[in-house]
C-alpha cells in the first residue's frame, strides 16, 4: 500500500472548481514530481494534503496517508499529523520564517508541539537537525535570526523544521525556484539524500522539467486542475503520451532558430567600468565601499546577440543600469556607436534613445492605470520630435503587429492580457523607437515554459526582420544557450569567462562556469544540431 | 543594540532642541510688549524700561533663547507675567495631575484594547468580531469630553459612585488621587481603546496572512497557537507606533477633559494664561507637554528594539 | 477603481454625512429660527412640534444652531484636510523621489517633529499669539494633518518606485517630478481618498474639542463644541442640551468613518478577491 494515496480529490473554492478528480500516489523512499504550468493546481493539491486549504475551500474525495483518510480528520487531529507524519516546505524562503524568533526555537518548536520533551532536549535535537541539513552549529548557532541568513540557508532551516520529527511524507512546493542555480543543486541533492536516509516519500512540486528529469522517480503532469498523465520519469521523458505533456517537453527542449549574425562592427563598448556603492558601517557612519562592478570590459557588435549569465548578487543588474544610463559609474567608460552614455553627471539623451529594455516581471512592468497605446509610447519622451497624430498611430500599430498582437489592442488596459502577451507588449515598447540595442533583463524568466518558447521564437523572428542587437541577461542557462551567439559569465562583479555560446557551454574554461553548468539541471537532449537559417 | 539606543537618544536631543526653537520663535512673533501690557497704557517710560530689564526682555533674541533653555534645564521656567511668581511652582503641582492622567488613560486603553483586538481577530467574521467592530466603530466617533460629560451624568450625578469632579491632592493619599482620576481616565481611554483595538485586530489579521504563519501551521500548530506564539509578537510592531502617538492625544485630551471634571491640571492654567497673554506660562507648559511626548516616543522606540531583533543589528 | 456597487458601509455613511452637509448648506440660506436672537421666556424647552430639538438656555432653537454649527465643523475639517493634503502629499512624493537622500531625511524628521505637537498644543501656541478663532483652528488641525499625509504618501510612493514600470519610465528619460505626477500619484489616489475621509472625521472631533475649550470659532459663530461647553453647567437640569450636539458630532464622524471603511473595501483588491 502506498504511503500517500490521493483518490479522486476534487476541490472547489467558493463553488469554483479548482481541482478535479485528482488521483496520485507516493511510496516510501520515492520521489514523485508534480508538475505543470501556473494555474495547474499543483500547489493546491499539496495544500489539500496538508489540510491547509484557504478559507471557503471544499474538498471531496479521499487522501489516505498510511491508511488514514486525511479528509475525514478533524482540525485537531490534523494538527497532530502535521509536522509529525507529514512535513512541508514552501517556495519563498525569505518570508517563510518568523522574523522575530531564533532559528533554534523555530526548529525546536516542531518537536515541542508534538512531544513532551524538555526544552533542552528539543534544542539539542534541533541543533542536530540543522547540522544534518548543512548548517553546523559552530557557524550557525541556534541563536541566529532568519534575517542573518541567505535565501538558501533559510530554505535549509525550513527543511530542518519540516523533517525534525522524521515524517513519513515530505511535500516540497517549488523549494528551489527562488534560489540560485548552484544553491538549487545543493538543496535538491540534500533532498535526495534525506529521502534515502529517512525512507521518506517526497512529493516535489515544480514547474521546471529539468529538475523533474534529474531527481524524480515518477512524474505526475497536471493541467488546469486535472491530472493529464503520470508515470515513471524515464518513460515519460522518452515517450510522453498526452499531447499536453508532449507540448511541455517540446517547449522545454525548444531550440530557437537564430539567423546568423552579420559582420561585426562595434556597437556598445564597455571599458574598465567600475561601480561602487557606499555602505554605511558602524554608528558613526564610516563609509565602506562595496564594489558591485569590478573592471568590466566587453564589446557588443552590431547585430550580435550577447548573453550575460550570473547568480544573484554578481552585479549584472548594476551593470545593466549603468549601461542604460540610470546609474553613474565610478570608473571606466561606456559608449554606444562611439558616443559616451555619460557626460559628466548627465546621461546623454541622444545616446539613451538608442537603447531600450525589457524587464522580468510582466505584472509589474506596466502602470495599471494606462492603456496600451500610452504604455508603449513612453519611450517617445526620449525623442526630440515624437510623432503625433496619424504618424503616432502608425508607429503604435507597427509595434503591436511586429510582436504578434493587433493594433486594436492599443485601446485596452494591461490587466486584460496574459503574462506572455504582456511581455510581447513590453517588447513592443522596447522596439517602438527602433533602438540600436535592447537589453533583455531576465525577460522570459517569469513565464511558463510554453509561453517562453513562443516569446523566444518571436525574438528570433524579430532578428530576421530588423537589425536587432541585444544583451540578454538571465540566470537560466538553457535559455541563454539557445538565444545568444556569444555569452559572458559574471561572478562577484567580474567577467570570468566570455566566448561563443556553444564553445563556452560545451567546453567551459573557468571553474565557476564549470560549476554553474554542472549545477544546472538539464533535460536529456534528443540531440538536434542547431541550424542557422 | 547600544548603537540603536544611542542613535535614538541623539534623535531625542535633536527633537527637543528643534521643538524648543519652534516654540520660542512662535512666541517671539507675538505682537505687543508684555511690560506695557502689565503696567497699562499710562506707564512711565523708565518704569517700563526697568520692568523690561527685570523680565529679561532687553537682550537679543538668541541670548534670550539660551537663557530660557539653560534656565529650564536647571528647573527655572521663568516668572509669570501676570502673577509675578515662578512658573515652575505653578506648573509643578498641576503637572502631577495632567501627566499621571495621561499615563493612567494609556494603561487603561491598552488593557482594554489588546484583549478586544485579539479576540476580534481570532473570531474573524463571526459574531464576536462583528460585535467588537461595531462597538469600536461607535467608540472612535465619540468625542472624549462629551463622553466624559455623559459619564459624569450617569455615574456621578445619578448613581453617585464617583464624585462629579475636583481633586483632593496627592498628599491626602495616593488612593484618593487615583479614584479622582479614574472617571476622567476611563472617559479618555475608551475612545482611544476603540482605535487601538482596531489597529490590533487589523495588524494581527495582516500577520495571519503572512507566509511564516503557513509554515507554523505546517509544523502542526493550531490556529490558536499560531496566533499567540507567532502572529502576536510580529503584530505588536505597528501597534507600538500607535501607542506612542496615542500618548500625545491622551495628553491633549486630558487637558480638555479637565474642564469637565474641574481638575486643577495644566489645562486651566494654560487656558487662563492665553486670555491673560501670559506668554511665559504658555511657553513653559507647551514645552513641558512636547517634552513628555518626545520622551514617551523614545521609550516606545526602545521597546521596538526589544520586540524586533532586526533593529538590533548594526547596519 | 472597482466596478462593484457601492457597499453598505459606504451607503449608510454617505447618507449620514449627507444629512449634516445638507443641513449646513441649507442653513446658509435659511434656518427654522434666527440663531442670534435671545428668547428667554422660551428657554430650555423640550423637543416639540414648534422646536424639533427644543431650545437652549437662551431660548435659541437648537435645530437651527445644529444646522449652522454643521457649517463650522465641516468647513474647518475640510479646510484642514485641504492643508494637510495640499502640503503633505507633495512633500511625501518629493521625499520618496529623493529617498535615502538628505531631503528625505529632513522631511521625515520634520514629520516626527510635528507629530510631537498634538493639534491642541499647536492651537494653544497660535491662539496665545494671535488670539482665538476658527482660522486658528483650521491652521492648527491642518498643520497636524500634514505629516499624516506626508508619511502615508511617502510610504506608498516608495513601494511604487521599486516597481519595474517606474524603472521603464526612467529608462524613457522621465524625471522624478514627471514620474511622481504621471505614475505614482494616480496609483495612490484611492489610498489618499480613504485617508482623507479619516482625517476629515478626526478634524470634526478636533474642532469640537477646540471649540469646547474656547480656542475655536468664537461667538456669535455657533459651533457644536461650544454648545457642549455652554450646556455643561446645566447638564443635570437639561441633559438634552448636552446630548444633542454630542449626537450630532457622533453621527457625522460615524458617517465619515463608515464611508472611509466602505471606500477602502471597494478599492482594496485583496479584500475584493476574498469575497
Amino acid at each position: 500500500m502506498s504511503l500517500l494515496q490521493v483518490n479522486h480529490l476534487s476541490v472547489a473554492i467558493h463553488a469554483h472548481p479548482v481541482l478535479q478528480d485528482i488521483s496520485l500516489n507516493v511510496d516510501a523512499g520515492e520521489i514523485v514530481a508534480l508538475t505543470g504550468e501556473s494555474g495547474s493546481g499543483k500547489s493546491m493539491t499539496s495544500l489539500a494534503v496538508m489540510g491547509l486549504l484557504p478559507r471557503g475551500a471544499q474538498a471531496k474525495g479521499q487522501i489516505m496517508l498510511d491508511g488514514t483518510d486525511l479528509l475525514a480528520q478533524s482540525e485537531a487531529q490534523l494538527c497532530g499529523l502535521r509536522g509529525r507524519a507529514m512535513g512541508m516546505i514552501f517556495q519563498e524562503p525569505m518570508t517563510a520564517l518568523n522574523p522575530v524568533q531564533t532559528i533554534g526555537d523555530q526548529v525546536a518548536e516542531t518537536i515541542l508541539v508534538h512531544e513532551k520533551t524538555p526544552r533542552a532536549v528539543a534544542q539539542d535535537c534541533a541543533a542536530a537537525m540543522l547540522a544534518r541539513v548543512g548548517l553546523p552549529g559552530d557557524r550557525f548557532p541556534l541563536s541566529r535570526y532568519p534575517h542573518e541568513l541567505s535565501g538558501g540557508q533559510r530554505q535549509r532551516v525550513g527543511l530542518a523544521m519540516a523533517i525534525a520529527l522524521r515524517p513519513r511524507l515530505l511535500i516540497a512546493d517549488e523549494p528551489t525556484t527562488a534560489l540560485d542555480v548552484t544553491t538549487q543543486a545543493q538543496i535538491l541533492g540534500l533532498l535526495k539524500e534525506l529521502v534515502a536516509d529517512f525512507g521518506m516519500g517526497l512529493l516535489l512540486i515544480t514547474h521546471d522539467l529539468a529538475v523533474v528529469g534529474s531527481i524524480a522517480d515518477r512524474v505526475v503532469v497536471m493541467q488546469k486542475g486535472r491530472v493529464v498523465e503520470a508515470g515513471p520519469t524515464a518513460t515519460l521523458l522518452a515517450a510522453p503520451a498526452h499531447p499536453y505533456t508532449r507540448m511541455l517537453f517540446a517547449a522545454s527542449r525548444h531550440r530557437v532558430d537564430l539567423p546568423s549574425p552579420p559582420l561585426p562592427k562595434p556597437l556598445l563598448e564597455v571599458r574598465q567600468v567600475v561601480r561602487d556603492y557606499r555602505v554605511r558601517r558602524g554608528m558613526l557612519g564610516r563609509a565602506a565601499r562595496f564594489r558591485a562592478v569590478d573592471d568590466v570590459s566587453f564589446t557588443l557588435q552590431r547585430g550580435e546577440r550577447l548573453g550575460l549569465v550570473g547568480e544573484s548578487g554578481c552585479g549584472k543588474s548594476t551593470l545593466t543600469r549603468a549601461i542604460l544610463g540610470l546609474e553613474q559609474v565610478q570608473g571606466g567608460t561606456i559608449t554606444l556607436e562611439g558616443e559616451p552614455v555619460w557626460t559628466g553627471a548627465r546621461a546623454n539623451r541622444g545616446v539613451r534613445r538608442k537603447m531600450q529594455v525589457v524587464f522580468q516581471d510582466p505584472y509589474g512592468s506596466f502602470n495599471p492605470r494606462h492603456r496600451v497605446d500610452r504604455l508603449i509610447t513612453e519611450p517617445f519622451h526620449l525623442l526630440d520630435r515624437p510623432p503625433t497624430g496619424p504618424d503616432r498611430q502608425d508607429a503604435i500599430a507597427e509595434a503591436l503587429t511586429s510582436v504578434g498582437l493587433s493594433p486594436a489592442d492599443a485601446g485596452k488596459f494591461i490587466h486584460e492580457f496574459s503574462g506572455g502577451q504582456r511581455q510581447r507588449i513590453a517588447i513592443a515598447r522596447a522596439l517602438i523607437i527602433k533602438p540600436a540595442l535592447i537589453v533583455f533583463d531576465e525577460a522570459v524568466s517569469a513565464l511558463d515554459v510554453s509561453v517562453r518558447a513562443q516569446v523566444l521564437d518571436l525574438l528570433a523572428d524579430l532578428c530576421r526582420r530588423y537589425p536587432l542587437s541585444y544583451l540578454f541577461i538571465s540566470h537560466d542557462l538553457t535559455v541563454v544557450r539557445s538565444i545568444t551567439d556569444r555569452v559572458m559569465v559574471m561572478q562577484a562583479g567580474k567577467i570570468v569567462e566570455a566566448g561563443a555560446t556553444e564553445a563556452v557551454f560545451s567546453a567551459p574554461q573557468h571553474p565557476y562556469t564549470r560549476a554553474l553548468i554542472a549545477a544546472a539541471p538539464r533535460l536529456p537532449d534528443i540531440a538536434r544540431p542547431l541550424i542557422h537559417a | 543594540m547600544i548603537g540603536y539606543v544611542l542613535r535614538r537618544l541623539g534623535s531625542l536631543i535633536v527633537s527637543l532642541i528643534v521643538a524648543s526653537l519652534v516654540i520660542f520663535m512662535v512666541v517671539e512673533v507675538a505682537p505687543g510688549d508684555p511690560a506695557a501690557f502689565m503696567l497699562g497704557m499710562n506707564a512711565q517710560p523708565d518704569t517700563l524700561a526697568a520692568l523690561r530689564a527685570e523680565l529679561g526682555l532687553n537682550v537679543s533674541k538668541p541670548e534670550r533663547y539660551l537663557n530660557w533653555v539653560s534656565g529650564m534645564v536647571q528647573g527655572d521656567f521663568g516668572t509669570s507675567y501676570t502673577y509675578r511668581t515662578p512658573v515652575a511652582g505653578m506648573i509643578a503641582d498641576r503637572m502631577w495631575i495632567s501627566l499621571p492622567l495621561a499615563v493612567y488613560a494609556l494603561v487603561l486603553s491598552t488593557l482594554i484594547a489588546f484583549p478586544a483586538g485579539i479576540y476580534a481577530a481570532s473570531r474573524r467574521g463571526a459574531a464576536g468580531d462583528i460585535a467588537v467592530m461595531g462597538a469600536t466603530q461607535l467608540g472612535v466617533a465619540v468625542p472624549n469630553f462629551w463622553f466624559a460629560m455623559i459619564m459624569v451624568l450617569v455615574f456621578a450625578i445619578n448613581l453617585g459612585w464617583f464624585s462629579a469632579g475636583g481633586f483632593p491632592g496627592w498628599d491626602k493619599g495616593v488612593w484618593g488621587g487615583i479614584k479622582a482620576l479614574t472617571l476622567p481616565a476611563i472617559a479618555l481611554a475608551l475612545p482611544q481603546a476603540a482605535i487601538l483595538a482596531r489597529v490590533m485586530r487589523s495588524s494581527l489579521l495582516d500577520m495571519l496572512g503572512e507566509d511564516f504563519i503557513r509554515t507554523a501551521r505546517a509544523k502542526g500548530l493550531s490556529g490558536r497557537e499560531v496566533l499567540w506564539k507567532h502572529a502576536l509578537r510580529n503584530a505588536l510592531i505597528p501597534v507600538l507606533t500607535i501607542i506612542g502617538l496615542q500618548f500625545s492625544f491622551l495628553l491633549a485630551g486630558g487637558i480638555i477633559i479637565e474642564q469637565v471634571f474641574y481638575l486643577p491640571g495644566l489645562g486651566r492654567l494654560v487656558f487662563q494664561a492665553i486670555t491673560q497673554r501670559d506668554l511665559i506660562v504658555v511657553e513653559s507648559v507647551v514645552m513641558l507637554l512636547v517634552f513628555a511626548v518626545i520622551v514617551v516616543n523614545f521609550v516606545v522606540d526602545l521597546t521596538y528594539a526589544m520586540v524586533d531583533p532586526r533593529l538590533r543589528v548594526r547596519t | 477603481m472597482s466596478r462593484h456597487w457601492p457597499n453598505r458601509s459606504l451607503m449608510i455613511g454617505a447618507a449620514l454625512v449627507l444629512v449634516f452637509i445638507s443641513g449646513g448648506m441649507v442653513s446658509l440660506l435659511w434656518t427654522p429660527y434666527a440663531i442670534d436672537g435671545v428668547d428667554i421666556p422660551n428657554k430650555m424647552l423640550m423637543p416639540s412640534a414648534a422646536h424639533w430639538l427644543g431650545t437652549d438656555h437662551l431660548g435659541r432653537d437648537i435645530l437651527s444652531m445644529i444646522m449652522v454649527g454643521a457649517q463650522t465643523s465641516i468647513a474647518v475639517a475640510v479646510l484642514a484636510v485641504g492643508i494637510g493634503m495640499g502640503v503633505g502629499i507633495p512633500l511625501g512624493l518629493w521625499a520618496a523621489a529623493r529617498a535615502g537622500g538628505w531631503l528625505d531625511e529632513v522631511i521625515m524628521r520634520g514629520n516626527d517633529l510635528v507629530f510631537a505637537f498634538p493639534s491642541l498644543v499647536i492651537a494653544i501656541l497660535i491662539t496665545a499669539v494671535f488670539g482665538p478663532g476658527a482660522v486658528n483652528a483650521i491652521i492648527a488641525i491642518g498643520i497636524f494633518n500634514i505629516p499624516v499625509f506626508a508619511r502615508l504618501t511617502r510610504g506608498a510612493a516608495l513601494s511604487l518606485w521599486r516597481r519595474d514600470f517606474v524603472l521603464a519610465a526612467r529608462v524613457s528619460g522621465k524625471s522624478g517630478l514627471r514620474i511622481s505626477a504621471e505614475h505614482i500619484l494616480p496609483n495612490i489616489t484611492s489610498l489618499l481618498i480613504v485617508q482623507g475621509t479619516i482625517q476629515f472625521s478626526l478634524g470634526i472631533l478636533a474642532e469640537a474639542g477646540l471649540s469646547y475649550v474656547g480656542l475655536g470659532a468664537q461667538p456669535p459663530i455657533p459651533s457644536w463644541g461650544r454648545m457642549l461647553a455652554e450646556s455643561q453647567t446645566l447638564v443635570s437640569l437639561a441633559p438634552q442640551l448636552a446630548l444633542i450636539p454630542g449626537l450630532a458630532i457622533v453621527l457625522t464622524v460615524l458617517g465619515l468613518n463608515l464611508m472611509g471603511d466602505g471606500l477602502r473595501d471597494m478599492l482594496d483588491p485583496r479584500i475584493r478577491a476574498e469575497r
